[in-house]
């Protein structure tokens, strides 16, 4: 069994039993999981987690899944010292999380392994999400592997390689022909309609909980400890705030010290309603219609803008918003300089990453982690033109030093 | 009948308009605000809605009409 206490309301507090439900009955704010923190110290300990499975599993006391946690081998993905970049952008300790190494390439694997695990306990056939790519795979993946049927919505024009990035595992894909704001509205109708495990809407607060393992990583990784700063991309916000509730649990349990990390929101311009609000001083989020070549960022109206805010104000971080070239250049960037080739939201953090540490805001030797969440295969197409294309040669000696030769020059006349 | 949650948010121009109230009026819809923040430059209210479906429908077209934006209770559901 967890150690789940029960739900609560964000807003106004008011608790409720374990049940598929998202938002208070009462002012219909977001509920969310809360813990037998007591229970939990006695059981939990650096020892036994040191112990523990490589994979989510290892966490499981500060999990809401009763029995076992479905696995398609999600999670201890690598912390990686960024020595280059690090020199690049001077910064001692710079550390890259690469979630680009789960099973279906993204985080999303994290927070669908809980929501599936949790689905299967309420007695649900079915999984369903709304998505424009990285959620699509994580959720048909799962349905997958657990023997249960999955909807997956996509807006029609996505990009051909995310539709078969879902389809290969078997969901009932179903192409939307509408715009944003359209495809949201009737999922949302749907998600009240069907009696399914919509992954990110009723079984919202177990699946959000699944995003804490990012943080109890780092911490492990780290050797126990919370960095000074992170870098975390910004899509609904339920990443941001459960990296943070996620480090205040181990202080809370003792396993690491006082979190005094700089929370630091990266979004694509073309998408960035909490930075908008932050910059603004405000302390709501202000929706907007998205247009990024970031899709897995583009959220116009993101569910925890609020509590984002009210992180960024708790920890004296910031907010960044980086515009479409520069995303790319972030991608290319961090696979030039670490080998790793992520997408577009990675490209969002790099290059705000590189903003911030242009204006000086870390101390040198500050340790400094950025999260990346998904690899770059699923967004070919944001770099296809924007890399020298191959030299092209006939199979002789001559041919190949002829072409190298001219590249060599080019080269010059650019540098 | 039918209930549906939704979330109003208006601009500036808007704060001093009865739209929830008229939106009631109009279009037979019984209108029970659960939460709202309305300053002076702009302002949100959670509600529900209860009537008939088709009601609720043409009420939610004139509302986005007027100039306000409508959007499900908890943010959006369409996600990367």
């Amino acid at each position: 069994m967890s150690f789940v206490k029960g739900l609560r309301c964000r807003e106004c507090g008011h608790e409720y039993p374990v049940a598929p439900t998202n938002v208070c009955e009462l002012c219909f704010g977001p509920v969310e999981v809360v813990y037998e923190y007591e229970a939990i110290s006695r059981s939990i300990s650096r020892e036994k987690i040191t112990r523990g499975p490589l994979n989510m599993s290892r966490y499981k006391e500060l999990l809401p899944v009763d029995g076992d946690i479905i696995d398609i081998g999600t999670g201890f993905t690598p912390l990686i010292r960024a020595k280059h970049l690090g020199k690049l952008l001077r910064l001692e300790n710079l550390y890259i999380k690469n979630d680009c190494l789960n099973p279906s390439y993204s985080f999303k694997d994290r927070v669908v392994s809980i929501a599936v695990s949790k689905a299967i306990e309420f007695g649900f056939d079915t999984l369903a999400c709304a998505s424009t790519g990285n959620l699509a795979g994580a959720v048909a993946a799962h349905g997958a592997q657990a023997g249960l049927q999955s909807y997956v919505f996509v807006p029609a024009n996505l990009e051909p390689s995310k539709l078969i990035g879902a389809s290969v595992y078997g969901p009932t894909l179903v192409a939307v022909d509408g715009d944003y704001d359209q495809v949201n509205r009737l999922c949302s109708e749907l998600a009240d309609r069907f009696n399914w495990a919509f992954v990110n809407v009723n079984i919202r607060p177990f699946y959000a909980e699944g995003s804490k393992t990012l943080g109890f990583e780092v911490a492990e990784q780290l050797g126990w400890r919370a960095p000074d700063y992170a870098i975390v991309p910004v899509a609904s916000g339920s990443l941001f705030t459960k990296v943070w509730k996620g480090w205040q649990e181990l202080h809370s349990l003792g396993l690491i010290g006082p979190v005094r990390t700089g929370m630091y929101v990266a979004q694509a311009a073309g998408s960035s309603p909490v930075v908008n609000a932050y910059e603004a001083g405000k302390q709501e989020v202000r929706p907007v219609k998205p247009n990024t070549i970031c899709k897995s960022l583009a959220i116009g109206n993101p569910a925890d803008g609020r509590y984002v805010l009210k992180i960024l104000a708790e920890s004296g971080g910031g907010a960044v918003a980086v515009s479409d070239d520069d995303i790319v250049d972030g991608m290319k960037l961090l696979a030039q300089t670490e080998g790793i080739f992520a997408e577009t939201a990675g490209g969002v953090v790099t290059a705000a990453l590189r903003k911030l540490a242009g204006k000086k805001v870390f101390p040198k030797d500050a340790v400094v982690v950025a999260l990346i969440t998904g690899a770059g295969y699923k967004t070919l197409e944001a770099v296809s033109g924007h890399l020298p294309p191959a030299l092209q040669i006939q199979p002789t000696v001559s041919s190949f030093e002829e072409a190298l030769q001219k590249r060599k020059a080019e080269g010059k006349s650019t540098a | 009948m039918a209930k549906r949650r939704v979330m109003f948010t208006f601009q500036p121009d808007l704060i001093t308009e009865p739209v929830i109230y008229t939106l009631g009026r109009k279009f037979r819809i019984a209108t029970n605000i659960r939460r709202a923040d309305v300053k002076e430059d702009r302002g949100w209210a959670v509600l529900e809605l209860d009537g008939k479906p088709e009601d609720i429908e043409r009420g939610l077209e004139w509302v986005r009409s007027k100039g306000v934006r409508v959007d499900p209770i908890s943010g959006d559901v369409l996600e990367g």
